[in-house]
């Protein structure tokens, strides 16, 4: 346990900023050739993966999240939780009125 | 009762207001208006949230004289449409949900901490000018037409049926959002990191630990109503039809984002409260809260089942069988907490030594009609009651018990507890007893006769009601003029206090937080030096053994 | 808890002494004060996701039950600029991190440069945007009183659909591709709007570092900004898949 007042600040060396950018292009591309392929229903599944390790990949290491303190991760996380419960609660209606009356 | 008291005043003959504190400081209106002090933009904030009270409050009178007769003859029933509404709107953007935060909170939460102010200035300034800004508007929007949705802007009602200000008062929240969301965001940052060597988290008094829940809510809850309004708007300019049938939009998804966050803003409102009630009720009992722990956790737990919810509100909206099933299980989860509460608030009293001073009036009038307000929430919970219960006054008895029984009944209790600290005078107590009495009558004999109005099958939002039902309405308007008096009273002697009050000293009721350990009015620096924080909060010990060492070096 | 303040004596005698003239006085330390803004940030970008969450919540709900009209008007956009798009913005959020960096480690006109370029690349995606609008309002797909379901109810009149072998929709299911602009509109609107208001604040802090702010050890302000515009290029990383991508097929 260590205070904030001596924490030394990280910087991330730009070597690492060069292969994450080349890591997102890539990535992008990937996700465009992806959905020229046919995949059925994993083509959403597909797209929305690479995506969330696009995001992820920028959230580590452009916004540094992965040299910060437990406390910016939590926040990363309580937005996270909050947003999956606002979307999840809300489909879980949508979903079972389909289900009918029992 | 009123014999034993702990108020300990210094000697009148000789006792002085100290000549620098923040309200001496500085002088002009542009001191004020250009204020980072956040003890100065809390009083900015009790002036004008006092100001929207009495607005939201007169609006209040007009609808129980309207309810008086059974018939519709005071108004027209269209003026009645919007003079409920906008008594909601007012009362809930512009008094309920900035009540206790944006005044005791800003106030004391840095002093609570030991902390010189909110780690964010300028946006505390910034939260104030936009919350006048908003108050502007939405004064506006009622000036020129009004608005007659209800406080919920319910769609389509609100998007295709109505032709009023929904537009300009839909902006005026979304702003008033806006203010919310950076009081919220300054009280996060200002707990995590503004406080005073020694001061762990479970070093901090309950009231923080309120208000850390409350901003949680406010952050994560409040964008979702901006963009649910945002698309309302959009609906009516530019006709965008995600809520509208015709073009396969969902009236239903704007019901979701919209109670996704005015659920949570029912915690919003009541849990500062609950802070101040734990304050008040271990002051005036001598006593730890006890249960600390679980009092602090509580409040968080409430926050976090809070966001599980908010589809109880839709019930008979027509949302699908099994989510009825499991948002009601989910209801009864946040009875926990608030169970917990209330139960530890009265293990506190037992064998304390509690006295019968004002906040502490108000204090055991939230205790009771919280209790009530939240158990008829059980009703209305659970599914099948709520079919019966819903949009009848059972619904409005129930709300305005929390609200008004619970948080207003909150806001009195701490208004008067740190009025000493804010003024450095004290309020006269016989006429404050007198008046938290007063409010107290009034106020069941307004809203108890609503329950009874709501299980025999009165709806609200009508302004005329079969005759059968005029004699319990004509209590619930008699009791309103009651109670109209017991908020009047307060406005009357608190402003004849700033002059001629007692002078309180630094300590006037021997309370423990961090916030009394210094001179009242505080400086604009709150502290001479950082406080040290090196007890437990509600440690009464520490209090005496500060004293003896007090007259020990001056002997 | 690793963020409590315990500040050992030490540290805050050093405090009184060492002012520096950008700490506001309410601080006990520079690095209370980075510390506390940066987690505002983090903060107020919470409420960012939430309120970009309504949007997501609503296109997600009401592409799975008229699947057919969103499929159609989502072949409507051109791949092309979208990816070219997502190429810019990533580019742009790495000259903001190299920014970041520059100013982290005191150099001047790498700050400057790295500024200016995430400037240009931000001006570049909002053309590139305005071009896609512009082909949407030849069109007739922005919603409204002249929106035309022409390419949906006779996709052979419409080279795009031609291309994807769209079949005709019924009338009714041809109306659903106005919400689909609809929402198109309103996240990608809300989105650019987000770089219009970034774009603004980048060009105030190139003026400041040409005059040499932010480079003199207080690099608050840039790595905050630098938060904020990552934000904005991840809400586009799902905007891209989710609005161009998915619904290549069928």
């Amino acid at each position: 346990m260590s205070g904030h007042d001596e924490q030394e600040h990280h910087i991330v060396s730009p070597k690492v900023y060069l292969a994450i950018f080349a890591a997102l292009l890539v990535l992008t591309a990937l996700t465009v050739a992806a959905s020229f392929v046919e995949m059925g229903i994993f083509n959403p599944i597909v797209a929305l993966a690479i995506a969330v390790v696009k995001a992820t990949l920028v959230v580590l290491f452009f916004m540094h999240v992965k040299y910060s303190t437990k406390l910016t991760k939590l926040t990363v996380g309580a937005g996270l939780f909050t947003f999956i419960v606002l979307v999840g609660m809300t489909l879980s209606d949508y979903i079972t009125r389909a289900w009918g009356r029992w | 009762m009123s014999s034993a008291t702990i108020v300990n005043l210094p000697d009148q003959s000789t006792a002085k207001i100290p000549k620098m504190n923040y309200l001496s400081k500085e002088n002009g209106l542009l001191s004020w208006l250009l204020t980072g002090d956040h003890k100065r933009i809390a009083i900015l904030y009790l002036i004008s949230i006092s100001f929207f009270f009495f607005i939201g409050g007169a609006l209040a009178g007009l609808i129980r004289l309207e309810l008086l007769t059974p018939q519709s003859d005071l108004m027209a029933t269209d003026t009645y449409n919007k003079i409920f509404s906008m008594h909601g709107i007012i009362m809930i953007f512009f008094f309920l949900v900035p009540s206790v935060p944006a005044t005791l909170g800003n106030f004391f939460i840095p002093m609570m901490l030991g902390a010189k102010d909110l780690a964010l200035p300028k946006i505390n300034l910034l939260s104030w000018y936009l919350y006048v800004a908003a108050g502007i508007l939405a004064l506006y929007s009622m000036m020129t037409g009004g608005v007659d949705t209800g406080w919920t802007f319910t769609t389509p009602l609100s998007t295709h049926y109505v032709n009023t200000n929904v537009i300009t008062t839909g902006i005026a929240i979304f702003i008033a959002g806006f203010s919310s969301i950076f009081t919220g965001l300054n009280f996060i940052v200002t707990i995590h990191k503004m406080r005073a060597p020694g001061m762990t988290w479970f070093r901090m008094p309950l009231f923080v630990w309120g208000h850390y829940a409350t901003s949680i809510l406010m952050i994560l809850g409040t964008p979702v109503l901006a963009i649910a309004l945002v698309l309302v708007v959009l609906e009516r300019t530019v006709g965008i039809g995600v809520f509208d049938p015709a073009k396969g939009g969902d009236p239903l998804l704007f019901q979701h984002l919209f109670w996704f966050y005015s659920h949570p803003a029912v915690y919003i409102m009541i849990l500062p409260g609950m802070g101040v009630i734990s304050e008040v009720i271990s002051t005036f009992s001598r006593k730890r809260v006890f249960g600390y722990t679980a009092v602090a956790f509580s409040s968080v737990a409430i926050a976090v089942f809070g966001f599980f919810v908010w589809a109880h509100h839709m019930f008979i909206m027509g949302i699908s069988n099994y989510s009825v099933l499991i948002f009601s299980l989910l209801t009864m989860l946040v009875a926990v907490p608030s169970a917990i509460k209330i139960f530890n608030w009265a293990f506190t009293l037992y064998k304390g030594s509690i006295t019968f001073e004002t906040p502490m009036l108000y204090a055991f009038g939230f205790m009771g009609l919280f209790t009530i307000g939240g158990m008829t929430g059980v009703f209305l919970g659970t599914s099948g009651t709520d079919i019966h219960l819903t949009e009848t006054y059972f619904i409005v008895a129930h709300f305005h018990f929390v609200m008004v029984g619970g948080m207003l009944m909150a806001f009195l209790a701490g208004l008067h507890f740190w009025w000493p600290k804010m003024t450095g005078r004290m309020y006269p107590e016989k006429i404050s007893q007198l008046a938290a009495l007063v409010t107290f009558i009034g106020f069941n004999l307004t809203f108890f006769p609503q329950f009874i109005l709501g299980t025999l099958g009165m709806p609200r939002r009508y302004a005329s009601y079969p005759p059968e039902f005029q004699v319990l309405n004509v209590f619930s308007t008699a009791g309103a003029t009651i109670l109209g008096v017991g908020y009047l009273l307060p406005v009357l002697y608190l402003t004849w206090s700033l002059k001629y009050g007692e002078i309180a000293g630094d300590n006037p009721w021997q309370a423990t937080g961090l916030e009394w350990q210094t001179q009242s009015p505080p400086l604009t620096e709150n502290f001479r030096e950082i406080p040290i924080m090196d007890h437990e909060a509600y440690d009464y010990e520490w209090l005496e053994r500060q004293k003896e060492k007090e007259v020990a070096s001056v002997g | 808890m690793s963020d409590s303040p315990v500040m050992t004596q030490g540290v805050m005698e050093a405090a009184k002494h060492a002012h520096p003239p950008y700490q506001r006085h309410h601080f006990e330390s520079v690095a209370q004060q980075a510390d506390a803004t940066n987690f505002a940030m983090w903060i107020f970008l919470l409420t960012e996701i939430m309120f970009f969450g309504g949007l997501f919540t609503a296109y997600l709900i009401l592409r799975n039950w008229y699947y057919p009209a969103f499929v159609a008007a989502s072949h409507q956009l051109n791949i092309g600029w979208g990816t070219g798009n997502t190429a810019v913005l990533i580019s742009s959020s790495f000259t903001m991190a190299m920014g970041v960096w520059c100013a982290e480690t005191r150099r001047k006109s790498g700050l400057v440069l790295s500024l200016v370029l995430t400037f240009l690349l931000g001006l570049v995606f909002l053309g590139i945007k305005t071009i896609e609008y512009s082909e949407k309002i030849e069109k007739h797909h922005v919603p409204g009183f002249h929106y035309s379901v022409q390419s949906f109810v006779n996709p052979a009149s419409d080279p795009d659909s031609v291309a994807y072998g769209d079949k005709p929709l019924a009338m009714d299911m041809a109306r659903k591709t106005e919400l689909y602009f609809f929402l198109y509109f309103a996240m990608t609107g809300m989105h650019a709007l987000h770089m219009i208001i970034g774009i603004a604040i980048l060009g105030y802090m190139i003026f400041r570092a040409r005059a040499g702010a932010y480079t003199n050890g207080h690099v608050t302000f840039v790595e905050n900004f630098g938060l904020y515009w990552h934000f904005v290029d991840i809400i586009w990383i799902f905007l891209f898949p989710l609005l161009y991508l998915i619904s290549r097929h069928q």
